[in-house]
Order: structure tokens, then sequence, then C-alpha cells
């Protein structure tokens, strides 16, 4: 063996090691993190645990008047335990929110939407208590279920009622659809298509990561975005401490 | 002795350079340890704190700005660093022009500062070889800005190693309000050009209503091609600094799989250290976000 190969070899070993050692380095990193997790979410377990028995008197009382409309994005996989969105939806219930919106992309909320209005006392669709206008009511909880099919999908159909509009209209050959396209007009194809285009206050992330998971983006304005961890094992004090954290939040709006 | 207060700055001088190579020397061993995970393509940030900054320091009005642009040019660096080739930050929302007019026109002048500073042959952009994009309603701002963004859009466009999308004078919704409008102008002169649009009633459901030529309606294509974002991929994380925990009307449409981030710090006093915990946290959930786009 000359010179040559064995010092392409040798840095061939040498590369080897480097990588080796250095997958080493990257997996302790992630170990760390992984501890520091572990021990921020038993922190957070106690003091949830704390809140929910009432020893927290921060959070024995909530302004909820400011909360008027609630969204909770479950991730698909957690969208399956229907029993744990009902139990969410009655601890909501009991902290007053009167309108939540249940978000899941592939629409396995919407499918089981029967058995969550039959499950909870009180509760209808928004759409339903808009059309016969219902008077306020303290124990009535209006629900809608979104899916990702209400996000782009519905802004292409809202985007044809404009077409159908500016191919029905007589306007000039270099109109450049000052009249037809703006933020108003897509608002109302919205609403045309059946889509509601209220803005919700705060949304609830239940699942994996912080991510809106393809709520509509339409609505998503400047909704404060919380991230609760996965719906299994979520806690009704985390949830007090998120509404009232919202309650306490400041918004200039870019100005 | 006349000259020992020269050499005395000459040393410190040395020794803070010194200091630089051993930082720059970790940080470079450091983003090698990172990389042995994934790296996302694309980062997008949210410059959220700078008045906030400039109030907490005791600084004048708009020095807070100032800062927050030095830290920018430090994150782009360590993105680029890094391998990331797509980097989008929200330099100034449709809502900031009813911020207070001296600011407004201050900001103005120091994002005309800045753009054309681009130019330079010394600045970032020659040095990482950065593709820069001026994406918003740039017909909102004023002459000078419009034209000098255009002017650094052109003499970037052969740039091709990393990408810096500047938003500026944008707001998501105005976004997707122009790719309907453009999708919309396009097919309507497309139909005019083929000659056999049917006259149809304007507010009819559209669902139900059984279209004959499919190519008479709008698909989502269309308007995902009109959007000012569609040059770059969706981000895989976006980051808003000062903690706040909302989009403000960002990348609205481009965020349902991205990671969101808000570090505490305000925007002038973010650092390594956030863009390392944000990059960890996107390796963590890399195997779920990959999952999720196959299912989308």
């Amino acid at each position: 063996m000359d010179l040559n190969q064995s010092m392409l070899l040798l840095s061939s070993w040498i590369g080897q090691i480097g990588g080796f050692g250095l997958d080493l380095l990257w997996r302790f990193i992630h170990l760390v993190v992984s501890l520091w997790y572990i021990v921020s979410g038993i922190i957070e377990a106690v003091e949830s645990y704390a809140i929910s028995l009432g020893l927290n008197k921060k959070y024995s009382s909530i302004n909820i008047a400011k909360l008027r409309c609630l969204a909770v994005v479950v991730d698909i996989e957690e969208a399956r335990d229907v029993t744990k969105v009902i139990e969410l939806l009655q601890w909501l219930r009991t902290i007053g929110v009167k309108q939540v919106g249940l978000f899941d992309s592939q629409g396995l909320l919407k499918k089981s939407k029967d058995l969550i209005l039959g499950t909870i006392p009180g509760s209808m669709l928004s759409e339903e208590i808009a059309e016969k206008d219902f008077s306020p009511d303290q124990n009535r909880l209006a629900l809608e279920f979104i899916s990702s099919s209400d996000n782009k999908e519905a802004v292409m159909k809202a985007a044809n009622i404009l077409l159908q509009r500016y191919l029905t209209s007589s306007h000039p050959e270099n109109d450049k659809g000052e009249n037809f396209f703006t933020e108003t007009h897509l608002n109302e194809a919205l609403r045309v298509v059946g889509e509601n285009v209220h803005a919700p206050d705060l949304l609830l992330v239940y699942g994996p990561i912080r991510s809106h998971l393809g709520f509509p983006a339409w609505r998503l304005r400047y909704t404060e975005i919380v991230h609760m961890g996965s719906l299994k094992y979520m806690r009704y004090g985390s949830l007090l401490k998120a509404i009232h954290k919202f309650t306490g939040v400041h918004q200039n709006y870019g100005t | 002795m006349a000259e020992l207060p020269g050499q005395i700055r000459r040393m410190g001088g040395g020794i803070s350079q010194l200091l630089e190579q051993i930082c720059g020397f970790s940080r470079r061993c450091l983003f090698q340890v990172i990389s042995m995970g994934p790296i996302p393509n694309h980062l997008a940030f949210i410059m959220d704190g700078n008045r906030r900054y400039a109030k907490k320091c005791g600084l004048e009005d708009g020095s807070g700005h100032k800062a927050g642009f030095s830290a920018l040019m430090l994150m782009l660096q360590y993105c680029y660093e890094l391998g990331i080739k797509y980097v989008t930050i929200y330099a100034f929302s449709i809502d900031n022009f009813r911020r207070q007019p001296e600011e407004v026109q201050s900001l103005m002048d120091l994002m005309l500062e800045k753009i054309n500073s681009l130019l330079e042959k010394e600045s970032i952009v020659h040095q990482y070889g950065i593709r820069v994009y001026f994406i918003g309603n740039l017909a909102l701002l004023n002459d000078q800005v419009r034209v000098a963004a255009e002017k650094v859009m052109k003499a970037t466009a052969k740039n091709s190693r990393v990408v810096l999308l500047i938003c500026i004078a944008y707001n998501s919704t105005d976004e997707i309000v122009q790719a309907v409008k453009k999708s919309c102008i396009n097919k309507s002169d497309n139909i005019k050009a083929s000659g056999n649009y049917k006259h149809e009633d304007a507010d009819s459901d559209v669902e139900r209503k059984d279209m004959e030529n499919q190519e008479e309606r709008i698909q989502l294509v269309d308007i995902e091609e009109n959007m000012q974002m569609s040059v770059a991929p969706n981000p895989d994380i976006l980051i808003r600094s000062s903690g706040e925990a909302r989009l403000s009307n960002f990348l609205l449409w481009q965020t349902g799989n991205s990671q969101l981030c808000s570090p505490a710090a305000l925007w002038p006093e973010i650092g390594l250290r956030h863009l390392v915990w944000a990059i960890l946290n996107f390796q963590r959930s890399h195997s779920y976000l990959e999952k999720r786009k196959k299912q989308l």
C-alpha cells in the first residue's frame, strides 16, 4: 500500500470517527433538551394541579367577557378520541366560554358533531343560533365545526363567486378590478359560500407542536395562538391559566 | 509614555478580535453538531419589540429600529451559515401605516437607507450570494423606497445560493386578495380570448351549479401560483420575538404546517441561543411535520 492510499484510508477513518463524534454530541444535546422538557412538564403539572384546587388566587376570577370566541385546534390523531373533546368542552362551559370553534384538518370532529351536540347540554350549532336569532342564554354553548375544507378551498369557492360577478358586470377593458376584489368583497363572498368569517380571539392547540395546523387563514389575523400540549393529558388548571393569560394581553394591531 | 494609550487600544482591539474569532469558531463547531439533524429550509421572522427595546434602554425614538436592524444582520448571518436557504422577514405591515406619520416616515427613511446599502459591494447580499425579493403591496410605498426595492430585486435576480424575502407593506389578507384578483383577471382574460363564456347568474351557488367548462372556474392551484410568497416553499419555522403569541396577519396562508416559536426576548435582544433553541425544537418535531406534509 503506497503513501497516498494510506493517507486516504487514514483521512476516511478520521472522517468517520469525526462524524460519529458529532452525531454523539448531537444526541447528547437532544437528551439535555428532552430532560429540560421533562422537568418543565413536571413543574407545569404541579402548577396546573394547584390552580385546579384553587390554591392560586390569581386564577380564581377570570374576565371571561373579553373572550368572545374561542377556537380549539386538535391534531387529527388526538381528534379520534371524542370523549376527551367532550370533556374539554364541558370544562370550557364551566369556565363560562360561550362560543367555541372546533377544528381538525380532516373533519373528524365534524363527523362526530351529533354525538358532541347530544352529549353537551345547552350546546347548539352557531349557525342555528344565528338563524333562529336566539337571545343570549347564560347556559348555551355555541359550537362550530371547522376543517381544512373551510380554509383554502373556501377561498377558492369565494374567488369563483367574485369571478362570476366580474364576468357578468360591465367594466372597461383596462379595468384593474378595484371595485370587485377587495378584502370586503372576499369577506362577503366567503359568507355567501357559507363560511363564518369571524376571527376567534384565542386559539388553543392540542397536539404535539405549536402550529395552527391549517385553521382558516382568513380568520387568524390577530388571534392569540397557545399550545396546550396533548389532548390526552390535558389539564383544567392549564386551560384556566391560558385563558387568564389571554385576558391580560393588550394588542395594538400594528399601530 | 505618550505611546501607551495607543498601545493599550491596539492590545484591546487585538484581544477583542481574538475573542471574536474564538466565538466564530465555537459557533461554527456548534453549527456542525446541529447539522447532524434536519435543518429547516425556510425560516420566517416577525421582528417585534423594537419600540419597547428603545423605551426599555432609554433610547430616542427610532433607535430601537436601528438596533433591530443590527440584530437582523446577525440572524441572517447565522441562518446562512447554518445552510438555511430561505429567510423571510416581516419588515413593515400595511397596518403599520396607521402609526404616527413621523414614525412611519422615519421607518421609511431607515428602510431606504438599508435597502440601498444592500447594493454595496461589502453587504451581506454579496457575501452570501443572496437573491432578494420584496413581497407586499409595493404600490403603497413612496416612490423612492419602491424604486430602490425594485433595483435590489433586479440586481440580485441572478443570485441563487440563498434567498431573502422582505415583507414590506404586506399583510396576509391583502396577499390573498391580490392573488384572488390576479387569478380572476387572468381567467377573465382567457375566457374572453377563447370567446366561449356563457352568461351565468352571478350569485349562484357554485358548488351545486353544473359548470360545463372546468376552464371557466378558478382552481386552488391558480390562487397558489399567484400568491406573492409562491417564490419560496412554506416556512418550516416562524419565530416572533417579544413573546407575543399571534401572527399579526403574517403568512397565515403558508404556515399551516409551520412550527411557531415565541421567544420572550425583544427583537434587538434576539441572539444565537434563540435560533438554536428553535432549530432543536424543529428537529424534535421533524418526523411529525413530515408525516403531516404527506397527509396534506
